[in-house]
């Protein structure tokens, strides 16, 4: 980066907000075209049965329907659906999912007819037309109750439920350790299945031209490419002749990543039909048919020493990976999980199974955090869990264990990048004020109140990936980033990206980022992302990878773009390319600042050409296709302080400072605001949402009078500091920060109000931790 | 939409929109957002759900803010509505949108019009809010990316710069 950075670091406001303030942004559901019909998919009524017949008579006579489309339409025409992360050595069956269910139903998501019609009010009547015949099957829900012997089987590829098994060992043996630490400890963690609840549902418009043979589909997605490539060898069109467009997006969460059946099923039809269709969730589908997060049972082994040492980790999990495997599916509980299991710590062994098990329930991916969440909360109690073990303050526990200074290579092979762990951990007790705090707790216990403090000390891996290592893994591409950056003769710049930024901000960070590489205003830079035929093939945006990963491809682009630029200005200021400096926008010869030439005027003679050095092609245009060498790993403290009211049980959050180090911080109020989303986001899964099914395999929370997503009553203010520590793995220094706070926030809250509940004799109780489940721990105790 | 294909009762109602005065038949069961969204245009007002619990759909009618997926369109009759695009004006932003571009109160976007007229109905009948009764007015509409800080944030400013 040139030293006169103007940009980066300051708290730049968005270029894409105007439109959204102004009610101007152009999601999925305003597209709106002549002729244009609409779908809506009849789900199955059970969770698991046999399809014996389908009448779609009635609903083919209500008049404004077009059509009425069952399972045997869609065998094959369409391939079933299938992951994307194949997961090497871990024995994954071949799990299918037909877009729309023709012999059984596995989950109440599943699409058992199609209705298109003239309306959409008219295509929800005509589903309630349609007769469906099932026998019903046995049931499945629980991941317990789905690996033992003469549990309902889902599909025939997986005997006993096993998608897959999947095992890391790291550093030496836990057995081994365990008999140099002298004391373990063992302890069953459920982290509970979420459900994303972007704000947008999911939808698709598909319009076919049959006379170029082109189709067009703007779908809720988060990395459009990757839709591209899926639907058009599920639909067997070439993958040229699909258009994926992924328009404004309303959240994603990773709940967007995957290619489901709706997008298929509306292309595959208005091939069909010759007319636009769109279809767009309810609310109510967006629950059950979107995929889910989360939903593991973990047993713990945790060995440690008398001093506090945590020196082996031992897991063994169950996943539920809901009725079918979708595109990223396996990767979660796995990769993005056990590798992490060593954390921020310097624990010497990790030995880590997961089972990927089918039940009858919405399949899980990827959801904010993705598998890491899952890492961090297993690890951070188990920090509060030896402390309490030990009698011993959580803070000296993590004090023994925190790694001091990276780079740090773990036991789980990962190398950490850069930063002082142990610094950041004391610097967010000093911010929270964690002394005067548990002075001020103790004070409270002697008037009965209950206060408690939490910590929550963690590291991710970001910046995903490494090709190499994510083919490795199994997975079906590479995890690079492309971006095409385009000078126009004025010396404006376009920036297509492969990301694709739905809520982050990337079309103001981008801009920051070119703008101070090449000495331009940032007015003067658009970014443009989302439309497979404007934009070089991309990977998009989780992960939080977009900054990293994305925002480095455009960071080496812009140097391209200088380095050619260079030699333009040598050759039109008659100079050696090796004595051309450049500051502020422009191009100096050493030792003659009255020699000077703007960027702009060297973007045009890019085009005039006429003056161009020997052998430089005319024009101004980088791609850069960025491969990461290695991952980026943002780490952090949080520190939470509750209160548990005594007469209704409700913690209240009385303080919440979060200390990350992201490296560079690019736009501080962005960043920020990642904060401050994330780390309510996991405070919902610590306190208030709670994915049930009864036992029939209806999911009973599906909608949002039965699934709690906070309001703003329900929420504290976030207080967010950067310590920033650039990364060496990424040319911006950028490590990333869409995931912190939700990976950070659920531990430190879940122990802030166990520790307000410890001197009670309570040691643990499953999230979520509603008033109602803190009630019943104290009952049990007997101390009400 | 095509109403005509419908097969419910049409009605005609006349309803005055930011400003404008427009006069359609429409099915009795039409809601009032599928009216503002696809008979009108006015595809600021979102869906995100059908059990008035997310507040996308806020709009002003008749000087109240409403949940604009749970009426009826003909309930709108002879009514005047203000929705996210009638709002500021004369190439000017509301105060409120400016506090929430300057707060960086906004993520995704998808919630922000309907987050906004709930604030714009609230601050007129509450011109010096604690933060608390800011919290309070917006219950009714959820926000996925932001936590609510910067949105708090924003009302408060806003309403600083309304009073002034």
């Amino acid at each position: 980066m040139e030293a006169s950075r103007r940009y980066i670091g300051a708290r730049v406001k968005r270029k894409e907000d105007p439109r959204f303030i102004t009610g101007r942004g152009r999601y999925v559901d305003d597209i709106q075209m002549p002729g244009m019909l609409y779908a809506a998919f009849l789900r199955a009524s059970y969770a698991h049965a046999k399809i014996k017949s389908i009448d779609v008579s009635r609903a083919e006579r209500i008049p404004g329907v077009v059509g009425v489309f069952t399972g045997d339409y869609f065998k094959g025409k369409v391939a079933p659906l299938m992951t994307a992360w194949a997961l090497t050595g871990a024995d994954l069956k071949p799990i299918k999912w037909p877009v729309v269910a023709y012999d059984k139903v596995r989950f109440t998501g599943d699409i058992v007819a199609v209705v298109v019609a003239e309306d959409p009010y008219v295509a929800y009547d005509a589903l309630e037309a349609i007769d469906v015949e099932y026998e019903p099957l046995p049931v499945v829900v629980n991941v317990e109750e789905a690996v033992k012997p003469g549990s309902p089987q889902l599909h025939d590829e997986a005997p006993g439920n096993v998608a897959f098994t999947w095992r890391l060992v790291g550093g030496e043996s836990f057995d081994e350790v365990s008999r140099k630490a002298g004391r373990t400890t063992s302890f069953r963690l459920v982290n509970h299945r979420l459900i994303p609840s972007a704000m947008e549902t999911r939808g698709a418009v598909a319009l076919y031209n049959r006379w170029t043979g082109e189709l067009t589909l703007w779908v809720t997605s988060q990395n459009p490419h990757v839709h591209r490539l899926i639907v058009s060898s599920v639909l067997g069109i070439p993958e040229h002749r699909l258009r994926v467009i992924a328009p404004d997006v309303g959240g994603g969460f990773g709940s967007k990543i995957p290619v489901y059946p709706g997008e298929v099923i509306v292309s595959r039809l208005a091939m069909d039909l010759g007319r636009p269709i769109k279809w767009v969730e309810t609310r109510r589908e967006n629950f059950i048919g979107t995929h889910h997060g989360r939903d593991h049972v973990q047993y713990v082994d945790v060995a440690f020493t008398e001093k506090g040492e945590v020196l082996g980790i031992r897991v063994r999990a169950l996943a539920n990976m809901g009725a079918y495997l979708t595109t990223a599916a396996p990767g979660v509980p796995t990769i993005l999980f056990g590798t992490m299991l060593s954390g921020p710590y310097k624990i010497k062994s990790v030995d880590v199974e997961v089972r990927g098990v089918l039940t009858n329930t919405t399949p899980v991916d990827a959801y904010r955090g993705a598998g890491r969440p899952e890492a961090t909360y297993l690890l951070e109690r188990a920090m509060d869990i030896v402390a309490r073990e030990l009698g011993m303050d959580p803070a000296v526990v993590r004090r023994r264990n925190l790694i001091e200074k990276a780079p740090y290579t773990a036991v789980t092979g990962l190398i950490y990048d850069s930063g002082s762990y142990l610094e950041v951990f004391e610097k967010a007790l000093a911010m929270a004020g964690y002394d005067e705090w548990r002075e001020i707790q103790a004070k409270a216990r002697a008037e009965g109140r209950l206060i408690g403090i939490g910590i929550s000390s963690y590291i991710e891996m970001c910046g995903l990936a490494p090709s190499r290592i994510a083919r490795a893994t199994g997975f079906g591409m590479g995890l690079w980033e492309s971006v095409t950056l385009r000078v126009h003769p004025t010396g404006k710049v376009t920036v297509l990206t492969g990301s694709h930024p739905h809520g982050q901000g990337e079309e103001t960070s981008f801009a920051m980022i070119v703008a101070d590489e090449l000495g331009i205003p940032i007015e003067d830079v658009d970014v443009v992302h989302g439309d497979t035929s404007q934009t070089p093939f991309g990977m998009g945006t989780y992960g939080s990878r977009t900054l990293p990963v994305g925002g480095g491809a455009v960071a080496l682009a812009a140097r391209r773009i200088k380095d050619k630029a260079r030699k333009i200005a040598a050759a039109l200021l008659e100079a050696r390319e090796e004595d051309i400096t450049f500051s502020g926008g422009k191009f100096y010869v050493v030792g003659h600042p009255e020699k000077s030439i703007t960027f702009q005027d060297i973007a045009l003679a890019a085009y005039t050409a006429d003056k161009l050095p020997p052998g430089l092609e005319p024009g101004l245009e980088a791609v850069v296709f960025y491969d990461p060498e290695n991952f980026t790993f943002p780490y952090g403290t949080h520190v939470c302080v509750v209160e548990i009211d005594r007469e209704t049980f409700k913690p209240k959050i009385l303080r919440y400072v979060a200390v990350d180090d992201a490296g560079v911080i690019v736009n501080p109020l962005l960043a920020e605001g990642q904060v401050h989303g994330g780390v309510i986001q996991g405070l919902a899964q610590a306190l208030y949402e709670y994915a049930v099914y009864d036992e029939s395999g209806n999911l009973l929370s599906a909608g949002f009078n039965d699934y709690m997503i906070p309001t703003a009553v329900d929420v504290p203010n976030v207080e967010s500091y950067f310590v920033e520590t650039p990364s060496p793995h990424n040319p911006l220094g950028a490590k990333g920060i869409g995931e912190t706070g939700t990976i950070a926030s659920t531990p430190a809250i879940v122990n802030a109000v166990l520790d307000a509940l410890a001197h009670l004799g309570v040691k643990h109780i499953d999230m979520p931790l509603t008033p109602y489940r803190i009630w019943l721990a104290l009952k049990e105790k007997g101390v009400i | 939409m095509s109403s005509s294909t419908t097969n419910s009762n049409l009605v005609r109602i006349t309803v005055k929109v930011n400003g404008v005065t427009y006069t359609h038949e429409i099915p009795a069961r039409m809601l009032l957002v599928h009216y503002i969204r696809d008979v009108l245009g006015l595809t600021g007002t979102h869906v995100g759900c059908d059990t008035s619990n997310c507040g996308a759909c806020t709009v002003i009618l008749n000087g109240r803010s409403v949940k604009s997926c749970t009426l009826f369109a003909f309930m709108a009759d002879g009514g005047e509505i203000v929705t996210i695009e009638g709002i500021g004006g004369d190439g000017k932003l509301h105060p409120l949108q400016e506090a929430f571009w300057d707060n960086h109160a906004l993520q995704c976007g998808f919630c922000t019009p309907g987050m906004i007229m709930s604030l714009y109905d609230f601050l007129g009948r509450n011109p010096k809010p604690t933060e608390e009764e800011v919290r309070r007015a917006i219950e009714g509409n959820l926000c996925r990316c932001t936590g609510y800080v910067n949105i708090v944030k924003a009302a408060l400013q806003a309403a600083e710069r309304m009073r002034r």
